[in-house]
């Protein structure tokens, strides 16, 4: 089942993927555990084999004990995952690291709009450029970015960096990542916004240092030039 | 809504044997009869959600291909239809069949009543529901087309026609689940007070049988969270109808306050339609291990703790929806916490079949394979309660695994086991076992393969709700897993003609069943099958629990609940004087 | 009829639990009001959240008229009080009681629409609709909503008058008293209402 998931290429998704294998195998320890007791009693106390059944019903405290002594270990193992995963949850969505790029991604049916500050740094200034569908950021470096909608709600999903949030009309939600390889990945909608909300994808182009330069100065050199 | 006026308390006549067709098959007050037409509607809706599924798998498997018998399948159009199969398979299959038909036919022979309290309002539930029925059925005919924001309605997409292009099918899509919430309401108030107040002497609470519980509980929660919604769809309704922006922020409203209140409602309503089929596995596992039910107090408390729990829980579904961040860590531990519960039920169900005498019938299969099948439901649902991975997970397949997973094992395969075990009861003929194993096969198996590749293309971050992914080149290599989902979902919908022959054929020629086949416990069994007007002929006294089964002291391997005993031994609830003549 | 018709008096020791001494109707009732409640609840809870959340809503509510609605309040509170007379009157057999209480508080219910509909008149006239803004759909759809229950509550007692003038009622005494139950609920949820949609 693991081996499904995409591969990952950001500082948190590690931690998302860690999360995935203790819960994994806790569960399945549990999961097959109860399949095999169950199969086991199907076997074993079939009719054929068992002529009078053991009559015990589970009221007394010694005989409770064996459904509740289980269960407590569920719940132990319950508030292991949930310290596990509060963190993960808190590294992701809580903290926000100090920003080395920012972006504005802006949802509607049915794209996404990535606004750049541009080399100001500066949004709501001349040089601010807005893409469609592209993000470019730069390996390594931590990426804000401010969400919002025009329309309804769409989720911005990128799988290979582990990252989901919805974008909302009527707010902005912050939130942040940083890459780890260079690339291209996909990025999807993942909340239902209307007949497009399949197509309505983008790709992230994570560049090395220098490549980040170059798609700078293709994207700004005329704006650039001109503001001089 | 405004049933429980004092015009109806009075129960009103429901003795007369000779009634003409109209009255005793179609406005019917006899609970068995109105528990029939329940069964028959979410049978046909069943039939209408099953299709549905069939259009969405094909087009996922085979994206844009003819569909046989349809035609090609259009964006909006699917996003209709799995609006349509969500809304149907939830409100108008699960709820009818395990609350509708089980709860009517049950919950008064059960408790030894001749009826529930109210049967005239009894009959207004089902054809209030059923008026429910028809205008979402309606809706599939209005100018374009059916509601088609998803069975959450998450608004602004779906509080204004622009975004969807949909106009009368959403307004219809909320007044059909609104009548279909004041139907069960009116439901509900039936099985509260028939089950608390007329039970028979000698059926304390605590020697109800399960299912009494499971579908009280349910019933429960249902009132206590259903109302914040309805409010909502009223003003959701506004928004679409009368242009005020509740839920749409121009001029100030909020999209996620419909988030909040649909899923206030919607976490209890998934045990709503869970608990009962947990019931119904609690009825049959006993009977057919020969075994006591392990730990009935337990269990009834684990149930109340679930319910409670089940409260507060509702932001899981909003991790990454822009609520205050700090507020997942709270509503992830309690979502993880109610494994405990749930963890009770479970291993007392397993616990019960240690040791026992174990009979595989049809009902004893369903109910045994949808315990076996739900635990997968079950403990997916601690990965997505885990904040920091729903992030990953959420608006995926997993998630659409993980739901039918918990879904269909408690709500189908439950009800399939209850229909097995109670045919006999309900329409006093047998049912085929050697077609009914069959189509448990044939389910079970095939069910496994559908879900488990949708589970993989989950973790593959396949989002859900896409009309087709072969735009996406990290989806390529879950192509497959979609196709091998839809050619057992091909047999999954063919693995059902066994049980559509065996129900027609028993219904006409089905062996003549006496009035207690399986050799159960609980009072149901101790009338005629099918029951008499008014259910019994004498009147019921109960003198133990309902899971008295293979008790080696006792004379047989089961002791129904109205059988007196040999000798004055002390009982659970209280002592029982035998000194009357009945 | 109650649980008791059915039950034989050597087993009565076992009926140990208290549930089965309520009446019926009354459970039927409490059910209806519990869920009426929550939807109630869960405007209130809505209206609550908004106005929590956005500031800005003390110039609508400026408009409204608080000594129209305070009026409203205590004619809502005395008719509760001649509902419990009515209730009372059925209780000691007093024939007469019965008939002038339950007009009173029919009288007393349909004072309540006549001053809102005069509210509403005004309103409209200044040009506030339930489309001004936010405050004005939660404060149309909520009165709305309670002025439509009291309606319906009014109707409740009309043919509870009608049983009284009659005679019929004598044979089921606690359908005043549920009437009652439904009245009372009505008059509750504008205590909510009043201070929440004029006074804050
Ligand atoms: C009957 C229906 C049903 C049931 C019973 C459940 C049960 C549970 N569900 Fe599920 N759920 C749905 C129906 C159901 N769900 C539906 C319909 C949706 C999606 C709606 C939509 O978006 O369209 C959904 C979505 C959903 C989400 C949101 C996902 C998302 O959108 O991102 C979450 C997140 O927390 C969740 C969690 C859980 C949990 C923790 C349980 C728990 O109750 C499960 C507890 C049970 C067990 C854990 C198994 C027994 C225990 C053991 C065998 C012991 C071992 C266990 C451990 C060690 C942990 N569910
Ligand atoms: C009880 C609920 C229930 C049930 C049983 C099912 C059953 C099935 N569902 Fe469904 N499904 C939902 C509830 C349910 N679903 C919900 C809530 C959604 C979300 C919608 C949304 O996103 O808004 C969803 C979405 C959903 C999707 C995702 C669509 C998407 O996101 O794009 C898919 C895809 O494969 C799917 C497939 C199936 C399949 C193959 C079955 C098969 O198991 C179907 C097999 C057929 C049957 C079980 C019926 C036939 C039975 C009979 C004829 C006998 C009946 C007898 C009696 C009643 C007596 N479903
Ligand atoms: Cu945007 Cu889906
Ligand atoms: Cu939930």
């Amino acid at each position: 089942m693991l081996t499904w998931l995409p591969q990952n290429v950001s500082t948190f998704g590690g931690d998302v993927d860690h999360l995935f294998h203790i819960i994994y195998y806790i569960t399945g320890v549990w999961f097959v555990a109860a399949e095999l007791f169950l199969f086991y009693c199907l076997v074993r106390f079939h009719k054929s084999r068992q002529a009078q059944p053991l009559y015990a019903r589970g009221e007394s405290s010694s005989q409770a004990a064996w459904v509740l002594v289980p269960v407590l270990v569920v719940l132990m193992l319950d508030l292991g995952i949930d310290k596990i995963g509060g963190d993960v949850w808190h590294r992701i969505k809580l903290e926000l690291p100090p920003a080395g790029d920012q972006v504005h991604v802006t949802g509607k049916q049915f794209n996404w709009e990535f606004t750049y500050p541009g080399p100001d740094g500066k949004f709501g200034t001349a040089d601010d450029q807005t893409i469609e569908n592209e993000l470019h950021v730069p390996v390594g470096t931590v990426v804000r970015f401010e969400l919002s909608s025009k329309d309804v709600i769409h989720s911005f999903f990128v799988p290979a960096l582990r990252l989901k949030q919805d974008a909302m009309p009527g707010r902005t939600i912050k939130g942040w990542f940083e890459a780890t390889q260079p690339g291209t990945y996909e990025i999807a909608c993942a909340e239902l916004c209307g007949f497009g909300h399949y197509g309505m994808h983008g790709v992230l182009t994570v560049h090395t240092a220098a490549d980040y330069q170059r798609w700078v100065q293709s994207t700004w050199g005329a704006a650039k030039a001109a503001a001089k | 809504m405004a049933t429980a006026t004092p015009s109806e308390i009075r129960v009103g006549a429901h003795h007369e044997p000779h009634l003409g067709f109209l009255r005793s098959y179609v406005f019917s007050v006899d609970h068995k009869v109105i528990a029939k037409q329940y069964l028959g509607l979410s049978l046909f809706m069943a039939l209408l959600g099953g299709a549905a599924a069939y259009l969405i798998r094909w087009q996922l498997a085979w994206p844009e291909t003819y569909v046989p018998g349809w035609g090609y399948v259009e964006p909006q159009q699917y996003n209709a239809i799995i609006t349509m199969h969500g809304t149907i398979m939830i409100f108008f299959v699960a709820m009818p069949f395990v609350l509708g038909a089980f709860g009517n036919f049950l919950i008064p022979l059960m408790v030894g009543a001749d009826d529930m309290a109210f049967p005239r309002l009894n009959m207004m539930s089902f054809w209030t529901l059923f008026v429910g029925s028809a205008v979402l059925i309606a809706s599939f005919f209005v100018p374009a087309g059916p509601a088609a924001g998803g069975w959450t309605a998450y608004a602004p997409l779906s509080a204004r026609p622009i975004y969807t292009g949909v106009t009368w099918g959403q307004n219809l899509w909320l007044i059909a689940v609104a009548i279909e919430f004041a139907s069960f309401l009116m439901g509900g108030i039936n099985f509260l007070t028939t089950a608390l107040n007329m039970r028979v002497p000698g059926m304390t609470l605590w020697r109800l049988p399960m299912l009494v519980w499971t579908e009280l509980i349910a019933a429960v929660l249902f009132m206590l969270s259903v109302g914040p919604l309805i409010a909502g769809a009223f003003m959701l309704l506004l928004d679409r109808i009368a242009g005020t922006s509740f839920f749409v922020p121009d001029k100030g409203g909020d999209p996620l306050l419909w988030q909040h209140l649909f899923w206030f409602f919607g976490h209890p309503e998934v045990y709503v339609v869970g608990l009962p089929g947990f019931g119904i596995m609690m009825e049959i596992i006993p009977v057919f291990s020969r075994k006591p039910l392990y730990g009935y107090k337990t269990i009834v408390w684990g149930m109340i703790a679930a319910g409670v729990l089940s409260f507060v829980v509702w932001a899981h579904h909003m991790f990454v929806s822009g609520i205050d961040p700090r507020l997942a860590t709270p509503f992830s531990i309690t979502t993880i916490l109610i494994s405990v519960p749930f963890a009770i039920i479970v291993f007392s169900l397993l616990v019960t079949l240690w040791g026992g005498k174990i009979e595989l019938t049809s009902a004893m299969l369903f109910a045994v394979g949808g315990l076996a099948t739900f635990i997968i439901g079950g403990v997916t649902g601690i990965f997505l309660g885990s904040a920091g991975l729903d992030v990953y997970l959420h608006g995926t397949y997993f998630v659409v695994a993980h739901f039918h997973y918990t879904l269909m094992p408690l709500a189908i395969f439950g009800g399939f086991a209850g229909l097995y075990f109670w045919f006999p009861k309900m329409f006093g003929r047998m049912m085929n076992e050697t077609l009914g194993r069959i189509h448990f096969l044939a389910t079970f198996i095939c069910f496994n393969c559908v879900f488990i590749p949708l589970f993989l293309a989950g973790v593959a971050g396949n989002p859900r709700r896409i009309y087709e992914m072969s735009s996406y080149d990290f989806l390529k290599p879950a192509q497959p897993l979609h196709v091998i989902a839809t050619i057992a979902t091909l047999g999954l919908l063919a693995g059902q003609i066994p049980f559509i022959i065996n129900f027609f054929m028993s219904l006409v020629r089905g062996r003549k069943a006496e009035r207690n086949p399986w050799h159960a416990n609980t009072l149901e069994w101790c009338t005629d099958s099918p029951p008499p007007h008014g259910n019994f002929s004498q009147p019921m006294v109960v003198y133990r629990d309902p899971y008295e089964y293979g008790n080696p002291d006792a004379p047989k391997d089961w002791m129904a609940q109205n059988e007196p005993p040999a000798a004055p031994a002390p009982l659970g609830g209280g002592q029982i004087r035998r000194t009357g003549t009945r | 009829m109650g649980a008791s018709a059915h039950a034989p008096t050597a087993v009565a020791a076992v009926n140990d639990d208290a549930f089965k001494d309520i009446a019926r109707g009354r459970i039927a009732v409490w059910w209806f009001l519990a869920s009426e409640i929550m939807v109630f609840g869960g405007f209130i809870t809505c209206y609550v959240l908004f106005r929590y959340a956005h500031g800005g809503w003390e110039d609508a509510a400026r408009h409204v008229n608080w000594k129209l609605g305070a009026v409203n309040t205590v004619v809502l509170l005395t008719s509760s009080l001649t509902m419990i007379l009515a209730h009372h009157a059925v209780k000691v057999g007093d024939k007469q009681g019965v008939k002038t209480f339950l007009g009173l508080t029919i009288a007393l219910g349909l004072t309540f629409l006549v001053i809102k509909g005069f509210e509403y008149h005004a309103e409209f006239a200044e040009g506030f609709t339930p489309l001004s803004g936010l405050f004005w759909s939660f404060y149309f759809l909520m009165t709305g909503l309670h002025g439509l229950h009291l309606l319906v509550g009014i109707i409740i007692n009309l043919s509870l008058l009608v049983m009284a003038l009659r005679g019929t009622i004598w044979a089921c005494g606690d359908r005043v008293e549920l009437g009652g139950l439904y009245w009372h609920f009505v008059d509750v949820v504008w205590i909510f209402l009043f201070p929440l949609l004029y006074l804050t």
